[in-house]
C-alpha cells in the first residue's frame, strides 16, 4: 500500500477545502481501503468525514426523511421511521454487504461505492474504468455478472449498492456540498451511464461532499427483493426495488428500480408507464417486465438475467399488490 | 510401573473440548507468523502477470530506493537450489513462468508495508508466449498418467464394459463437471525462517512438520537434523499445507540473503495461485443395469488438468473402483498439461469430485429403473471389495444408509421430480453415499513420565483445527490410565521424529497407534527407571514401522450416507438448503464434539462445492479471476439451516489399537451429489456442471 496522509475534516468548509484541493474522502472505508490495499485507489491523503455532524436521521414535516450522509447502515436499516415509512429502504440495507460491514460503513460512502468489477479491482489488466483507454476485458472475458442495460464499449460493469436501488425507487434527493456552495442532485441522476467516459462513477465533481439524502415521497408500500448466489454477503445478481399505491384494483402510483443490472441504479420507466393506471394483475406486470427488458442487450454470457429480472419484477410487484 | 486404574472412567469416547480451546480464544496460541522473534524483516512476493514466457528484465532500482527495503530478490540474486521433484518450490531457479501467479521476485524490508509498496515498485519486463489454460473436453494433448494420487493405477478394467453395457436393460450415460475449487483456509500461508548457525529453524504453517523438513533440507542441501520445523498451531490447511509451499522456501532464501529472520505470509489473492487447487474435472459415468436395478456394468473415465511445472493426477475414479459391483467395469484418468498453477490435494482429492458423479448417475438409474434411490444402492452392496477381491474389515453403508432413512423422514418419499411447492419454493430431497479409506502410516512417538508426576508425550503430529492434540490427550490418557489433565502432549515439531501427515484421515490412526505404543511401552519399564528424568530412563521412544507393515490383507474404508433437502425459488432458480444429515460408519469415534465438528465442516465444505464454489479462469490473462472472499463464495452461517451429523455403532478390530477410521474427509464426499440429486427432486432438472448456480436453474 502506498503511504497516504490522514487528516480528520473539522468542519465541512474545511473537508470541501480539502476535498478540492485533490484530498479523498473517507467514511467507514469499507471499500476505500480494501481498494487501496489492492492498489487500485492511490490517495496521497485522506479526509476523515465520518465524524462530521452528519449523523441524524429525522423526520421532515411533510412525511419525508433527511439522513445524515455519516449514519451508518446499520442504524438506518432499523430505524423505525424507514421501517414504517420506506420498508423497501430497509430491506435493501439489510440486504446489503455483512452485519460487520453494515456497522462500519456510511450512507454517503454507500452510494460512491466503487463497482466489484473483476477486472477493475485487479491492478495487473486493463479496464478503461481504472485507467481510461486500457481498454475492457469483461466485454469478450467473464462478464457473467455485468450489466444488461445501458452498457458501452468502454464498459459493462454494474453498481454495486442495494441501498442505492432503494433510494432510486424513492426519488431520494442527494444533497451536496461543493466548491461552489450547496446544492442538490436527485438520485436517478446522480450516478452516470458508463458510455466513453465510464471512470466516472457520479455527476459529483472534485471536492463535492455528500452532507445527506431527501426522501420526500416515501412509500409504505414498498419491497426491496435481491436475488443472490448466497444467503448473506454476496452483491445482487440483480434486484428489485418497487413501490405502489393500488386503489380499486388499479395501479395508481409505481415506482421501480433495479439492481443488478446497469452502471447505474436503473429506472424501470418503460415498466412504470406500462403499469400506471393499470389494473394491478401479473399480466400486466409481465407486459410491464417485456417492455421494460426490450432495452436489454445481454453479452454472451448473462442474457440469463432478463428473464431472471422479468421473473422477479413479476413476483415481487404481485406479492406487493396482493 | 504400576499404576491404580480402577477407578478411571475412559477418557476416549468423551466430548473433551479441544486441550488447547483457551489459549486460542484469548489469542494466546501463537501461529507461525505470530512468533516472536527478535530482528524480523517482512518479505512480499512479487508474481508474474503473464501466463507463459520468460522474465528478460527486473529492474529493482525504484524500490531499493524506498526507505527501509533491504533487499529485492530475484532470479538475478537468489542462490541456487538443490532440484526437487516438486518444481512449485524451484524459486527463482529459472527466468521460464509458468503460470500466471508464480512467484517472480520478492522484496524483503523492514516492515510488510514497505515491503508490499516497494513490491509493487519492482518492474519486471517479459516476452510472453501463447498460453494454454482451458480444460476442455477432447484436448489434443490429453495423456494418460503413469499413475494417480499419489500411486494408485491410473487404469483399471475388469471384464468388458462395452459388452456389459450393450447387454444392460438400462443404461445412464452421462458427463459430469466440476469447476476449479481453491483451498482457502482462514490462515494464509505463512512462514518464519531463522538461519543459526549454517541450520534453519523454520516455523511455518505446515500439515506435517517431519516430512516438510526433509523436503526443505534437501532443497537447501542441508542434513536434514539442520532443519527443524515447527508448527504449533495451524489455521485449515484442507491439503493445501500438505508439503511446503513456495513462501516457505521463500521465507528461508530471503532470511539468508538478508542475514536476518524473514517472515512471509501470502496473501488472500496469493492462494488462488500457488498453493494448490482442486483440479476441474470433466466426467463421464456409464452404468449398465438390470431393470430390478443389479449393476452389470459401471464406467468412470475422468479427464483433468495439471501444469507444466509438476504433474498431480488427481485420483478421481478410485472410489468408482470399490463403492458398487458389477461383472464388467472401467475406470480411467486422463490428463492434459496446461499454464496453469499446479492443482493439488483438496479434502478427499480423488473420492470428492468421483463421487459427486458416480452418485448422480446412480441417481439417475434410480430413476431409469423406477427404483428408490437407497434401494438402488442396497441392492448393489457387494461382500467383498469388488476392486482387490478381499474382504472389508468393515462397512456400514447399508447401515448409514437405513439409519439416515430412518432419521430423515425418507420413508414415503415421491420420487416425482418437480411436484413439490410451498409458496414460490419448490421442494425436494436427495441422498447419496460417501466412502473414505481407513488408512495407516509410520510414526514415532515419545512418552515420558514427569518429574511432577504427569506424562509427556511427544509427536510430529499437526492440529489444523481437527482436534488433533485433544484426541491424541484421550488416546494418551488411557493408554497411561491417567485422567487427560495429566497428560501434555506436545505435537507440531520436527525434531520429535517420523510422523504421517495431517492428510489422508490418517492423522488420529498413525499418531494415536505410535502414542498407544509409547505409553504401554513406558508402563511396562521397571518401576525404578520412572522419574528419573534420563534419556532412556522414564522415557520411551517407538516407531509403528513394523505393525503398518504387517497389517492383515483387508479393505478399510469408511463409508456414510448424506441426505439433503432444497428449496429451490421458482423465479430467481437460487437454492438454500433446510435440512441436511449426515450418517457415517467409522469404527469408534474418539471424541463425539471434535468428531461432529469434522463431519459438519465436511459436509458444508460439499455443499460449498455443490452451490458455490468456482475459480473462474480468465482466458485471455490466464489466472482464477475471482481470486477473494467477496467474489469466490464459500457459505455463511445464514446459508446453513439445520444440520447434523450421527454415526452408527461399528466395530472393527482390524484397525489400530483405537479401533478408530479417519473422519476429516468423508463429510464432503457425496454431499455435493446429494445436493444435486435433491435439486433434480425439486426441479426436475438435472444440473450435471457444478456449482448449481441459479443461472443454470431460472427459465
Amino acid at each position: 500500500m502506498k503511504p497516504f496522509g490522514y487528516e480528520r475534516a473539522g468542519d465541512v468548509a474545511a473537508a470541501v477545502a480539502a476535498g478540492a484541493e485533490g484530498a479523498t474522502y473517507l467514511g467507514g472505508g469499507t471499500n476505500l481501503v480494501d481498494l487501496m490495499k489492492l492498489g487500485v485507489a492511490t490517495p496521497d491523503r485522506l479526509v476523515d468525514v465520518s465524524r462530521l455532524p452528519h449523523g441524524a436521521i429525522e423526520a421532515l414535516p411533510d412525511g419525508g426523511l433527511r439522513v445524515g450522509a455519516a449514519v451508518r447502515m446499520s442504524d438506518l436499516a432499523v430505524h423505525p421511521l424507514v421501517r414504517e415509512r420506506c420498508p423497501v429502504l430497509s430491506q435493501a440495507l439489510l440486504g446489503g454487504a455483512s452485519g460487520q460491514l453494515r456497522n462500519l460503513a456510511t450512507i454517503g460512502g454507500n452510494l460512491l461505492q466503487r463497482t466489484r468489477c473483476s477486472y477493475f479491482q485487479d491492478v495487473t489488466k486493463p479496464c478503461n474504468k481504472r485507467r481510461p483507454g486500457s481498454g475492457c476485458p469483461a466485454r469478450e472475458g467473464e462478464h457473467h455478472n455485468h450489466a444488461i442495460l445501458g452498457h458501452s464499449e468502454h464498459c459493462v460493469a454494474t453498481h454495486p449498492s442495494d441501498m442505492a436501488v432503494a433510494l432510486a425507487a424513492l426519488d431520494a434527493t442527494v444533497h451536496v456540498h461543493g466548491p461552489a456552495g450547496a446544492r442538490s442532485v436527485p438520485i436517478p441522476g446522480l450516478h452516470r451511464l458508463p458510455g466513453d467516459q465510464p471512470e466516472r462513477d457520479t455527476e459529483l465533481g472534485p471536492g463535492d461532499l455528500i452532507t445527506a439524502i431527501e426522501i420526500t415521497a416515501p412509500a409504505p408500500r414498498s419491497a426491496y427483493r435481491k436475488v443472490r448466489e448466497r444467503a448473506s454477503y454476496s452483491f445482487a445478481v440483480i434486484s428489485v426495488a418497487a413501490a405502489v399505491e393500488v386503489r380499486d384494483g388499479l395501479v395508481e402510483e409505481c415506482r421501480i428500480a433495479l439492481g443488478g443490472v446497469a452502471h447505474v441504479p436503473w429506472r424501470a420507466q418503460q415498466a412504470e408507464a406500462a403499469i400506471v393506471g393499470a389494473p394491478a394483475t401479473r399480466e400486466t406486470f409481465a407486459a410491464a417486465a417485456v417492455a421494460e427488458l426490450a432495452l436489454a442487450e445481454p453479452l454472451r454470457d448473462n442474457a440469463y438475467k432478463v428473464g431472471l429480472t422479468r421473473n422477479v419484477l413479476v413476483s415481487t410487484l404481485s406479492e406487493l399488490c396482493a | 510401573m504400576t499404576l491404580d486404574t480402577s477407578t478411571l472412567a475412559p477418557a476416549v469416547g468423551l466430548p473433551l473440548s479441544r486441550v488447547e480451546g483457551r489459549e486460542k480464544v484469548m489469542g494466546e496460541a501463537r501461529y507461525a507468523y505470530e512468533q516472536p522473534i527478535e530482528g524480523v524483516a517482512y518479505a512480499a512476493a512479487i508474481t508474474s502477470t503473464i501466463a507463459t514466457g520468460e522474465i528478460t528484465g527486473v529492474d529493482a532500482s525504484a524500490a531499493l530506493a524506498i526507505p527501509g527495503v533491504l533487499a529485492v530478490v530475484s532470479r538475478e540474486n537468489a542462490p541456487r537450489l538443490a532440484e526437487v521433484d516438486d518444481g512449485e518450490l524451484m524459486l527463482f531457479q529459472s527466468s521460464g513462468v509458468a503460470y500466471r501467479g508464480q512467484i517472480v521476485a520478492a522484496v524483503v524490508a523492514e516492515s510488510l508495508e514497505t515491503a508490499r509498496e516497494a513490491a509493487a515498485a519492482v518492474a519486471l519486463d517479459y516476452r510472453p508466449t501463447a498460453h494454454d489454460v482451458e480444460l476442455r473436453s477432447g484436448h489434443p494433448r490429453f495423456y494418460k498418467p503413469e499413475k494417480v494420487n499419489p500411486s494408485f493405477p491410473t487404469d483399471v478394467a475388469h471384464g468388458d464394459l462395452d459388452a456389459g453395457l450393450a447387454a444392460a436393460e438400462v443404461v445412464v450415460d452421462a458427463t459430469y463437471t466440476t469447476q476449479p475449487i481453491h483451498n482457502n483456509p482462514m490462515e494464509p500461508h505463512a512462514s518464519l525462517a531463522v538461519w543459526e548457525d549454517g541450520g534453519l529453524t523454520l516455523y511455518d504453517s505446515i500439515q506435517g512438520s517431519w516430512r516438510a523438513h526433509n523436503e526443505i533440507a534437501a532443497l537447501f542441501e542441508l542434513e536434514p537434523e539442520r532443519v527443524r520445523v515447527i508448527s504449533q498451531h495451524v489455521g485449515g490447511g484442507f491439503g493445501s499445507k500438505g508439503t511446503p509451499r513456495p513462501q516457505a522456501v521463500l521465507a528461508a532464501l530471503a532470511a539468508r540473503i538478508v542475514g536476518r529472520p524473514v517472515k512471509v505470509a501470502l496473501t488472500r489473492q496469493q492462494l488462488f495461485s500457488m498453493v494448490g487447487y482442486r483440479t476441474p474435472t470433466i466426467q463421464r459415468v456409464r452404468l449398465g443395469a438390470s431393470r430390478d436395478g443389479r449393476l452389470r456394468a459401471i464406467g468412470h473415465d475422468a479427464f483433468e488438468q495439471t501444469s507444466t511445472v509438476r504433474e498431480f493426477a488427481e485420483q478421481t475414479t478410485i472410489a468408482t473402483r470399490h463403492m458398487y459391483a458389477a461383472p464388467d467395469r472401467l475406470t480411467t484418468h486422463r490428463l492434459v498439461a496446461l499454464d496453469v498453477p499446479t492443482p493439488s490435494w483438496m479434502r478427499a482429492p480423488g473420492e470428492c469430485p468421483g463421487m459427486y458423479a458416480l452418485e448422480s448417475a446412480m441417481d439417475e438409474l434410480a430413476i431409469a429403473c423406477g427404483l428408490d434411490p437407497i434401494e438402488l444402492r442396497i441392492a448393489n452392496e457387494p461382500e467383498r471389495d469388488p476392486e482387490k477381491d478381499i474382504p472389508w474389515s468393515s462397512r456400514s453403508l447399508v447401515a448409514c444408509l437405513r439409519e439416515g432413512a430412518q432419521r430423515f423422514g425418507w420413508e414415503g418419499r415421491d420420487p416425482t421430480p418437480g411436484a413439490r411447492r410451498d409458496g414460490r419454493w419448490l421442494v425436494g430431497t436427495g441422498v447419496a453415499a460417501s466412502t473414505y479409506p481407513a488408512y495407516r502410516s509410520p510414526s514415532q512417538a515419545t512418552a515420558r513420565l514427569d518429574a511432577d508426576g504427569g506424562f509427556t508425550v511427544q509427536i510430529a503430529a499437526a492440529d489444523i483445527g481437527t482436534g488433533a492434540r485433544t484426541v491424541l490427550t484421550q488416546i494418551a490418557a488411557d493408554a497411561l490410565g491417567v485422567d487427560p489433565s495429566q497428560v501434555r502432549m506436545e505435537i507440531g515439531d520436527s525434531d520429535f521424529g517420523q510422523a504421517a501427515l495431517a492428510g489422508g484421515s490418517m492423522g488420529t490412526a498413525s499418531w494415536g497407534s505410535a502414542v498407544v505404543k509409547a505409553c504401554e511401552a513406558l508402563l511396562t519399564q521397571p518401576t525404578s527407571s520412572a522419574g528419573t528424568g534420563q534419556q532412556g530412563e522414564g522415557e520411551v521412544t517407538v516407531n509403528t514401522a513394523d505393525e503398518v507393515k504387517a497389517l492383515s490383507k483387508l479393505s478399510r474404508h469408511a463409508f456414510g450416507a448424506q441426505f439433503v433437502e432444497v428449496r429451490v425459488d421458482a423465479d430467481s432458480g437460487e437454492v438454500r438448503l433446510p435440512r441436511v444429515l449426515g450418517v457415517f460408519g467409522v469404527g469408534r469415534v474418539i471424541n463425539p464434539k471434535t468428531a461432529r465438528s469434522q463431519f459438519i465442516g465436511g459436509m458444508i465444505m460439499g455443499l460449498s462445492m455443490a452451490l458455490h464454489e468456482e475459480s473462474v479462469m480468465d482466458r485471455e490473462f490466464g489466472d482464477y479471476l475471482n481470486h477473494d472472499l467477496a467474489q469466490y463464495h464459500v457459505p455463511v452461517s445464514a446459508d446453513i439451516q439445520e444440520i447434523d451429523a450421527v454415526w452408527v455403532e461399528e466395530d472393527d478390530d482390524e484397525l489400530n489399537p483405537m479401533g478408530s477410521k479417519g473422519i476429516g474427509e468423508i463429510g464432503i464426499v457425496g454431499t455435493a451429489a446429494a445436493v444435486a440429486n435433491a435439486v433434480h427432486h425439486a426441479t426436475g432438472k438435472r444440473v450435471r456442471d457444478l456449482p448449481i448456480r441459479l443461472d443454470r436453474l431460472v427459465d
